[in-house]
Formats: C-alpha cells, sequence, structure tokens
C-alpha cells in the first residue's frame, strides 16, 4: 500500500497500487508541456494496446508559469483520472521540479533538462536521467522541438509506450511540414535514452 | 454529414470536443452560444466544423440570446444546441421555461463548475443539478443526462438531441470540468450506425391541425416554419390551438400534458448503470465524474469484504426513484458522493423515505479521491 494525495485534498490518503502508470510532465508555458502530454496519452490510447487519461494543469496560474501535463496509462479501465503520486516525473522548468518532485513515488524516475533544471533536494530513492533537451534541439536547429526531444528520451527510459507508438502519435499531432524536423528530434532523444540506460545499469551493477 | 467531415474510428479527445463531434453526429446543424471556460471548447469546436457541414454557428451577445437564438433556429428546422457553464447557465433560465411551453426540441450543454455566481471558472463542480429541474419559474419536467468521460459526452449528446426530438423539449446534458477537459479515446461509428431520431412532422391538412394537441404519445406534430402550417407560439398558458387562454382550465390541462408526455414515458430516458449490485449491502448512487472514484472505491471495498455496489444514473432527472426504492427495501445504506453540498442526495432520500441510512459525501473544486469514498461506505456498512 503506498499513500495517495487526493487532488487538492491536501490530506494523505491510502488506494492500493492498481496497475496504473502515472506521469507527470512540467515546464513552463510555451515550451509544448501540454502537447506532449497529449501525444504520451495519444501514444498509449490509438497506438498501443492501452488506454490512457490526459489531463493538465487548468487555471490563471498556469498562464506564463508552471504548467504540467498529466498522463495516466492502465490496460484497464482507468477510475481515477489524475496523477497523484507518479511513477515517472519529466521535467523542463526549476519551478516545476521544485512544485512537484516530492510527488514523485519511491523508486520513480526522475528525468530533467540538465540545463534548465538544478537538483537541489537529495532524495535517494529515485532514478535520475538527465538530458540537455533544450541544447539538443538547438543543435538541430529549432529549439521548439525540446520537448520532442524530451518525448524520445522519456520513451527510451520509461518504456511506457514503445519506439514506434510513440513515433506515430508525433507523426499524427505535428504540423504538416515539420515531420522530419520533429523525428530528428525524437530521434536525438531516444538515443540519448538509450545511452542513458546503459549507463545506469552498469552504474547499479558496480 | 458529409462523409468526409463525419469524425468515424478512434480519436484522441477531450470531453469537450466529444460532446461538440456528438452533437454533429446527432445532426445538429445550429450552434449560438457564449464562450465560457469551461465550455469554451465546445463554441470553439463549433466555430471550426460547422461551416464544413454546412451549418450555422453564432457567436451571441450573450447567453440569454443563445438561448432564444437555438429555439428560433428549433422552430425553423434545425435541431439546435449551446454549450454554457453554471453563470450562463443561470441567464438562461428563463428562456429554457420558453422552450419547455412552447414544446421545442434543444439541446443545453452545461459543463458545470463551481458556483455560486463566478465561483471557480476553472475547477470542477455538480452544484446545477437542482437548477437544472427548478431553476426556471413554474411546474416542469426537466430531462437531464449525465456523462462520466469522453466517450459519454460523445455519446450521451447524441442520445439528448434524440430525446429532445422524441419528446419535443429542451434536453440538458449536465456534464462538468472534469470530464470536459479530460482527454481519453473516442470511438466514433459510422455515421449511418448511429441511431438517430427526429421531430414528428404534422401528416394531417394543414387546416386540420393544432400546434398544441398532443396524440397518444402527448407530443405534438412540430412543423418547421415555413412548412404551410398555421402556428401560433407563446410562452402564456394556451389551448390545443396555440391561444393564449388564461385560465386555470387551460393551465391544468396543459400542465397536465407536459408532465405526463415525459413522467408517463420516463422509462425512455432513465439509463442506470449497474456495478455488483445484486448482493450489495451498501451502494453508492453517483453520476458524472464522481462515478469514477466511486467505482474504485467500490472495488477497494470488495477487495476488503465489504459488499459495496453502484448505482450509476446517467440520466439524472427524470429521477429514477423506483430503482431507489427498490433497493432501499432491502441494502443497509446509500453513499452519495457529489460535488456539492447535498442535490442528488436530496432526491435519494425522498426515494429512501427513512426506510434506511443515506449519507451524502460532499466535496468542492475537486473530484473525490475513492479512499474518501470507501471510508463513507465503511462507516454506513457498521
Amino acid at each position: 500500500m503506498s499513500a495517495k494525495k487526493a487532488k487538492g485534498a491536501g490530506v494523505e490518503m491510502e488506494d492500493e497500487d492498481n496497475g496504473d502508470i502515472e506521469v507527470l510532465l512540467g515546464g513552463f508555458g510555451g515550451q509544448g508541456i501540454i502537447l506532449s502530454g497529449l501525444i504520451l496519452g495519444k501514444a498509449a490510447s490509438l497506438f498501443s494496446d492501452k488506454r490512457s487519461a490526459f489531463t493538465q494543469s487548468y487555471g490563471p496560474e498556469a498562464r506564463g508559469g508552471s504548467c504540467s501535463a498529466n498522463v495516466i496509462i492502465s490496460d484497464d479501465e482507468i477510475d481515477y483520472p489524475y496523477v497523484t503520486e507518479p511513477h515517472h516525473v519529466i521535467f523542463m522548468s526549476q519551478g516545476a521540479y521544485e512544485k512537484y518532485v516530492t510527488n514523485l513515488r519511491p523508486n520513480g524516475k526522475l528525468l530533467y533538462d540538465e540545463d534548465l533544471v538544478e537538483l537541489k533536494y537529495r532524495r535517494n530513492d529515485i532514478h535520475r536521467f538527465g538530458i540537455p533537451a533544450t541544447r539538443l534541439a538547438e543543435g538541430l536547429g529549432r529549439r521548439i522541438v525540446a520537448n520532442i526531444v524530451m518525448l524520445g528520451f522519456l520513451t527510451a527510459v520509461t518504456k511506457v509506450v514503445d519506439y514506434d507508438a510513440m513515433k506515430s502519435a508525433i507523426l499524427d499531432t505535428v504540423p504538416p511540414g515539420t515531420e522530419d524536423l520533429n523525428l530528428k528530434a525524437y530521434n536525438a532523444g531516444y538515443d540519448h535514452g538509450v545511452k542513458s540506460i546503459e549507463h545506469h545499469e552498469k552504474q547499479a551493477k558496480d | 454529414m458529409k462523409a468526409e467531415y463525419a469524425l468515424t474510428g478512434r480519436w484522441y479527445l477531450n470531453g469537450d470536443l466529444a460532446c461538440a463531434e456528438g452533437a454533429l453526429a446527432a445532426g445538429c446543424r445550429f450552434f449560438a452560444g457564449y464562450p465560457i471556460t469551461p465550455a469554451t471548447e465546445i463554441a470553439e469546436r463549433m466555430a471550426i466544423r460547422m461551416p464544413q457541414v454546412d451549418g450555422i454557428f453564432i457567436q451571441m451577445e450573450d447567453e440569454i440570446s443563445s438561448m432564444n437564438c437555438i429555439l428560433g433556429a428549433s422552430w425553423g428546422g434545425k435541431k439546435s444546441m449551446t454549450a454554457t457553464s453554471g453563470p450562463g447557465f443561470s441567464l438562461m433560465m428563463e428562456n429554457y421555461g420558453l422552450g419547455i411551453m412552447m414544446e421545442v426540441p434543444t439541446v443545453i450543454v452545461n459543463v458545470m463548475r463551481g458556483g455560486p455566481s463566478t465561483g471557480l471558472p476553472t475547477l470542477v463542480g455538480q452544484g446545477d443539478v437542482m437548477q437544472t429541474k427548478w431553476g426556471t419559474h413554474g411546474d416542469i419536467q426537466a430531462i437531464a443526462l449525465s456523462p462520466q468521460s469522453p466517450q459519454e459526452c460523445f455519446d450521451l449528446t447524441v442520445r439528448a438531441f434524440n430525446l429532445a426530438e422524441r419528446f419535443r423539449t429542451p434536453v440538458v446534458l449536465l456534464t462538468d470540468e472534469s470530464v470536459g477537459h479530460m482527454t481519453e479515446m473516442v470511438e466514433i461509428p459510422p455515421p449511418g450506425s448511429i441511431k438517430l431520431v427526429d421531430r414528428k412532422k404534422p401528416r394531417m391538412k394543414p387546416e386540420n391541425y393544432l400546434p398544441y394537441e398532443g396524440g397518444k404519445d402527448l407530443v405534438p406534430p412540430m412543423p418547421a416554419a415555413g412548412d404551410g402550417y398555421r402556428i401560433i407560439t407563446t410562452g402564456l398558458t394556451h389551448d390545443e390551438r396555440g391561444y393564449p387562454i388564461v385560465t386555470s382550465e387551460t393551465q391544468e390541462k396543459l400542465i397536465d400534458r407536459l408532465d405526463r408526455k415525459i413522467l408517463d414515458f420516463k422509462d425512455e430516458i432513465i439509463d442506470n448503470e449497474e456495478f455488483l449490485l445484486k448482493d450489495a449491502d451498501v451502494v453508492v448512487v453517483t453520476y458524472g465524474i464522481s462515478s469514477r472514484p466511486s467505482k474504485r472505491a467500490v472495488k477497494l471495498a470488495r477487495r476488503d469484504g465489504i459488499k459495496a455496489g453502484m448505482l450509476r444514473l446517467r440520466a439524472l432527472w427524470p429521477f429514477p426513484e423506483e430503482a431507489i426504492q427498490e433497493l432501499a427495501s432491502h441494502v443497509r445504506g446509500f453513499v452519495v458522493p457529489e460535488i456539492n453540498q447535498g442535490q442528488v442526495v436530496l432526491e435519494v432520500q425522498r426515494a429512501v423515505c427513512g426506510q434506511t441510512e443515506v449519507k451524502h459525501l460532499g466535496c468542492a473544486g475537486r473530484i473525490h479521491h475513492p479512499s474518501e469514498i470507501l471510508s463513507a461506505i465503511e462507516e454506513v456498512e457498521k
């Protein structure tokens, strides 16, 4: 049993582990965080044999400040549609990291843009994976695809959806004419993720 | 709908967008509204989609005119809809009653947020259930449906149109911010395979037509303006000819027919989902987004050996009191989780009539966590 926080309730409550995988993506407005959540949910729902529910932080405070996308992925029907204690968190801003990192469940994976997020808090019960996503995107010519780099990284590191499902969801979503750039970004993130995982597993063995 | 503009197959849509697509699939070709959080996405979608299907989208100056506009469009022969949230729904109340009195098929979507007044524009609420039944003056029978997912936003919007056409009355889709802004897979059947209902048109000669004479089903046939039938329609109490006759006899006859055209046929409207009810000791009565944590709570209770079940109301009005009464005779109690201070619970209590415990579990601006509902189930089970 793990403790779960009800949305906005501010009280600890219990629920059993129900097989849902909870993913939280956080950053600031304009980085494409919400679109990333939509693409991830779509990859699970439309391009994998899974179900997903996608929600987003929604309110006046989200404009220009921290924003988050919440995705639940499951093999079964999803009852409670909000992320309470994520298995995976992806941060592209310091603000989002500071706001949401404590929710990450023990043994969870923390993915972050290493140029934008400084890991201030010590947590030894989680796995950390950094990537210079925005820098890699700039190398491809457009920093706007940093979120797609991150989706590639997420796919390789967390394996919540497979490579092809995420690729299909990206191509299904991005504007016509931008497919090549987005695929390059996706592959850049994915390759970085494969290396990170190898490195992480090697370290764990040592 | 022209085939190239009909969405079919599997889509990843939020509840608001699914609602707009449901309306289009149901044959809605007129939308008038005033954008309001959290219903804005419906208007946005309609603004894009209506021109594609040769329909009309109008952004009105407010919700009062929006409501009037869809009544007029319906008299013009179109299936029409508006979408709003609490503050707009309040403004629509007078002409919602006009639609009921003139017997105009149309659909009002209310994506509920926290109230009263401006309240919580961006956060969920379920506070408009009683307003749907009692918010307009006079005696009315409401028809209201309550979806729990984007898929049901599609399905129940289609159903709302079918019921509006069948009963010749405004139907309310009472959804909420959580469902409206949640994105899930929505499966849309091909256009020909969706069952659609169209209003009954008069077949008699125009000189024999009485615009407010109900037939066997108490619903008068409805021509469109320009069909050649002479129409008088008014919000005043009227006789079969539509003439305003402000006497108690006319009022009694008219209101009786308006009530019975819905209540005598309410089995066509009532739509309950039963989950683990057969041997249940404690029954969670739920609707809309609250159904989802409720279902989870029922599963958790069963895991703990408590015989819990769930009765989910996909139609809130007319209220399915017989189903509650039947359960009340043999269960230990009811739990009614709602994102309000107690509305549907009053109807449950009315049906239970003191036979057994009815526990309300309220919250505000958020949905219940399953563990809260589980605790309430445990309390009632003791």
